[in-house]
């Protein structure tokens, strides 16, 4: 990726290695455990620049081929270090649409920083938290009147599902002059943006910032409408016009492990414990009116040990629980969740049970759950997705005293649209088959990416279906060729 | 007209906010509304159900949509006050509007022709059997309707059901309408009598609809209940609306709400209803104290009656 912007960095590369990676500043954490404010504060302009200085600015990038949308993070950098920090922000939104976003909840290590050449050296690039520190400063600085919108194709799609996939092909689609209707089943815009990931890590503010953006720009979001129940695929084509539909609902479908006792009061799913806390506001009951059991003191499980566990036992902290556990089935090696949060919730006082996984939730004779008969595991082949097997270890089995399990082991789809739009093609899982580059479905006009297609997995890889579903529904629209 | 409860913001939400055509008790504490809702309106079938969210500090709940106009684009609910959310809902009024409602939710009633049906309806659970007693009658059955409330005020929809019933048998509790006794007390009597039954229809309390399914599982009569659990999204995302059906965990607001009441476990159902109840009492009796408050500020007394009257005349 060449590039023809001259460096002002005027660190010397031998000198940039040596620098320490900036430390993002935070709240502390006997003190951020108890709200649900923000934890991560944001870099200063001064911190910025700094962490800036240390990108070596390389002939092949390795940080933007391991990002799933090709941010141009040796290019944006140094227009930190210019100090043009709107430039900057212009030039990330040439690939990734929700910077703010994705800068606090990608999981970098796994994309642009644990590519990094730095990391070889040390620590890698802080590329994470220039991305929202320039998306912050951009949306402060952001003026509407300098929207440009693009002349009318007189074409309109429909959009189903406002999560991150669902933004990202509307705001790319409405750039290229066409209607854009999104419809939403929650009363909330942002998917599992507004109902999964907490306040104390993505403020709603953020999502609510870049909705309005994108309604300045024309696009029309209607919420409380179930596609399939409300109004059919077939009907929005058929009836109401729209030329192209994008489908981006999510994997949105709790999981439970069917063991004895689920039913019990006290026993959540991670969705419901998060939407009560998120999207319903339970945290500030009574103020607002959505009720919660009362977490003060009690022992409190998570199971499961990705970014959900980790959200749903970080909330319960915040909620008062006195011993807040993560029961996992294999070691912390093999947990998906982003390292950023493991840290942060081991500092929050979360306990990490890793290895153990519960056979049975335990009543008090009324109905409530007083705890959780568990078995310790043991490593052992790696499975089909590459971690290592947990496998019961014979007569290790204990009891916790628990008065909240909260199950965090994943998610699927959600059969509403599957059974209600005929001949839409779906895997044995019930997910949409869509093509790989163009994200289109076996229907005609219909596109579909994000969680949906893939199962859950990630806010920047459903933003990047978004990406390429729109510039193909773009071509589309535009030669009517399938 | 702007009422005290009830702040739309829509900037932060979606584009549209839904009107109250009309709205007027018919029972005490038993209100109807009539809601322009035109996408709903279009797709409603009998036995489904609108979630419903007043405003922007409120909580989500379900209703059931008593029948629709698709030409008027309206729908219809009717709601008894019971905690908070039902109260402040049956506070608002004709020319307010309603922040959210999403639906038709959860499976239509499955309607074909049985044979002979008795339809049960136990307090505001009429109103919720109505829409299906209705697509019964069309679809060719003979439908005896057997309806229940504490006293003669609480019987509701007597009128509807009767326009859509071959028979309607009304009980109350303390006997100052129709028969004195329970719903349950009626059904054991056409049994008794070897009135062919076909299949059994019962909305309504939780208790009622046990018993019910109590008595036609000894006579094998197929029978259906409509479920009431807690509800949030009401589209399968949450689960915290399942119910344990033999032995299996079901989501109500997309495997039901109806569902074959012999194969319910009503004990689990009561149970996790009850698991809010301390916040449900403290949330509306803060509720009740505001209103209180209101009415006191209030120097024309007609004004204190549109925020705070939640009993019909
Ligand atoms: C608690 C939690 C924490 C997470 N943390 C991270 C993280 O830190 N980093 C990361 O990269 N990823 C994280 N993820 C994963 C990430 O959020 C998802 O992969 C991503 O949101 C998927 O985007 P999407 O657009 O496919 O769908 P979603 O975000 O799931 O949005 C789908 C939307 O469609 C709506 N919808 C569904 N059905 C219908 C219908 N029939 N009609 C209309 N609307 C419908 C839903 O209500 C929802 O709003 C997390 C997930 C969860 C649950
Ligand atoms: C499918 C379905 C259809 C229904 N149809 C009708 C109807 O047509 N008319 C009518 O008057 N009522 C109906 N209900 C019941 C109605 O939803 C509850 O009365 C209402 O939610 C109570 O809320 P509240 O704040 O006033 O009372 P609360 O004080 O909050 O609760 C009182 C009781 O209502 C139940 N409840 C509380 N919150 C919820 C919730 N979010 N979802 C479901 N139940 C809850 C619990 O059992 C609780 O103990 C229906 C329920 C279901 C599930
Ligand atoms: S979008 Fe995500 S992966 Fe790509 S550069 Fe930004 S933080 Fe890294
Ligand atoms: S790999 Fe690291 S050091 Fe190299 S350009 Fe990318 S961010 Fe800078
Ligand atoms: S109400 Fe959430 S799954 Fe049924």
């Amino acid at each position: 990726m060449p590039t023809t912007h001259k460096s002002s960095n005027p660190v010397p590369n031998k000198e940039r290695i040596k620098m320490p990676r900036q430390h993002m500043p935070e709240q502390l954490p006997q003190i951020r455990n108890k709200q649900f404010t923000e934890v991560n504060l944001g870099y200063s302009a001064e911190l910025a620049r700094q962490e800036a200085l240390r990108c070596l600015e390389c002939a092949k990038p390795t940080c933007t081929k391991d990002c799933p949308v090709g941010v141009k993070v040796k290019d944006f950098v140094q227009l930190i270090v210019d100090g043009d920090f709107l430039a900057a922000a212009a030039k990330i939104r040439e690939d990734n649409v929700l910077p703010a976003i994705t800068g606090r909840v990608c999981p970098q290590e796994d994309h642009c920083e644990g590519a990094c050449l730095l990391c070889k050296r040390g620590e890698s690039l802080g590329i994470g938290y220039l991305e929202r520190f320039v998306a912050d400063y951009e949306q402060q600085h952001f003026d509407p009147s300098t929207i440009v919108k693009a002349p009318p194709t007189g074409k309109k799609v429909a959009i189903v599902g406002s999560g991150p996939s669902g933004l990202t092909a509307a705001g790319d689609l409405i750039q290229k002059g066409h209607q854009v209707h999104v419809f939403e089943a929650l009363h909330e815009i942002g998917g599992v943006l507004v109902y999964g990931i907490p306040e104390f890590r993505l403020p709603k503010k953020i999502i609510r910032e870049q909705v309005d953006i994108m309604r300045a720009m024309g696009v029309v979001f209607e919420t409380d409408v179930v596609v399939g129940r409300t109004v059919t695929v077939d009907e929005l084509m058929n009836e109401e016009g729209y030329d192209a539909v994008f489908i981006g609902t999510g994997a949105g479908l709790p999981q439970f492990m069917g063991i004895p006792g689920e039913h019990l009061n006290g026993v959540y799913s991670a969705n419901e414990f998060l939407t009560r806390i998120n999207l319903m506001h339970a945290y500030e009951f009574p103020k607002y009116d959505e009720p919660m059991v009362d977490f003060r003191g009690k022992n409190v499980a998570v199971i499961g040990g990705g970014n959900t566990a980790l959200d749903a036992i970080r909330s319960s902290l915040r909620l008062g629980a006195g011993n807040a556990f993560i029961l996992y089935r294999r070691s912390e090696a093999e947990m998906p969740a982003r390292l950023e949060e493991v840290k942060h919730a081991k500092e929050e006082g979360v306990q990490f049970q890793t290895l153990a996984a519960p056979l049975e939730f335990l009543d008090d004779g009324k109905g409530w759950l007083t705890g959780a008969r568990c078995q310790k595991m043991e490593l052992g082949e790696p499975d089909s997705s590459g971690r290592r097997r947990p496998i019961p270890i014979e007569g290790s089995e204990y009891v916790v005293p628990l008065s909240v399990a909260i199950m965090a082991i994943g998610t699927t789809a959600n059969p509403i649209i599957r059974t209600t739009t005929p001949g839409l093609a779906t895997t044995k899982k019930g997910y949409i088959q869509a093509d790989d580059t163009t994200q289109k479905t076996s229907r005609k006009g219909v596109f579909a990416g994000g969680d949906i297609v893939t199962g859950g997995a990630t806010v920047i890889l459903a933003m990047g279906a978004g990406r390429r579903a729109a510039s193909a529904m773009h071509d589309y629209l535009t030669t009517g060729n399938w | 007209m702007s009422h005290p409860h009830v702040t739309i913001n829509p900037a932060f939400y979606g584009d549209s906010v839904f009107k109250i055509i009309h709205a007027e008790f018919i029972a005490p504490g038993i209100k109807r509304f009539v809601i322009e809702a035109p996408r709903i309106a279009r797709k409603q079938r009998p036995g489904q159900f609108v979630i419903v969210r007043v405003n922007e500090t409120g909580e989500r709940i379900p209703l059931t949509i008593e029948r629709s106009d698709p030409d008027k684009g309206t729908v219809n609910i009717v709601v008894q006050s019971i905690g908070k959310t039902t109260h402040l809902l049956n506070s608002l009024q004709t020319g307010d509007a309603i922040l959210d409602i999403v639906g038709p939710l959860g499976k239509p009633s499955e309607i074909e022709n049985f044979g002979t049906v008795v339809v049960m309806g136990g307090g505001v659970g009429t109103a919720m059997a109505y829409p299906s007693a209705a697509a019964l009658k069309r679809a060719g059955n003979r439908v005896i309707t057997i309806l229940g409330g504490r006293n003669k005020d609480l019987v509701i929809l007597e009128n509807e059901m009767r326009e859509v019933s071959d028979t309607v048998f009304i009980t109350t509790d303390d006997g100052s309408y129709g028969d004195k006794g329970l719903v349950t007390d009626k059904l054991r009597q056409l049994i008794d009598n070897g009135t062919r039954i076909d299949e059994v229809l019962a909305v309504g309390p939780i208790p009622m609809m046990r018993a019910v399914a109590d008595m036609t599982r000894k006579e094998r009569i197929h029978t259906v209940v409509s479920l009431n659990p807690i509800m949030i999204d009401g589209t399968g995302m949450c689960g915290g609306c399942r119910v344990q059906v033999e032995g299996k965990s079901e989501f109500a607001c997309v495997d039901g709400p109806e569902f074959d009441a012999h194969r319910v476990d009503f004990a689990i159902l009561v149970q996790r209803n009850a698991m809010y109840r301390d916040a449900e009492k403290r949330s509306l009796e803060n509720f009740q104290r505001d209103c209180q408050l209101e009415k006191q500020k209030a120097s024309a007394p007609a004004e204190a009656e549109t925020t705070c009257a939640v009993e019909g005349k």
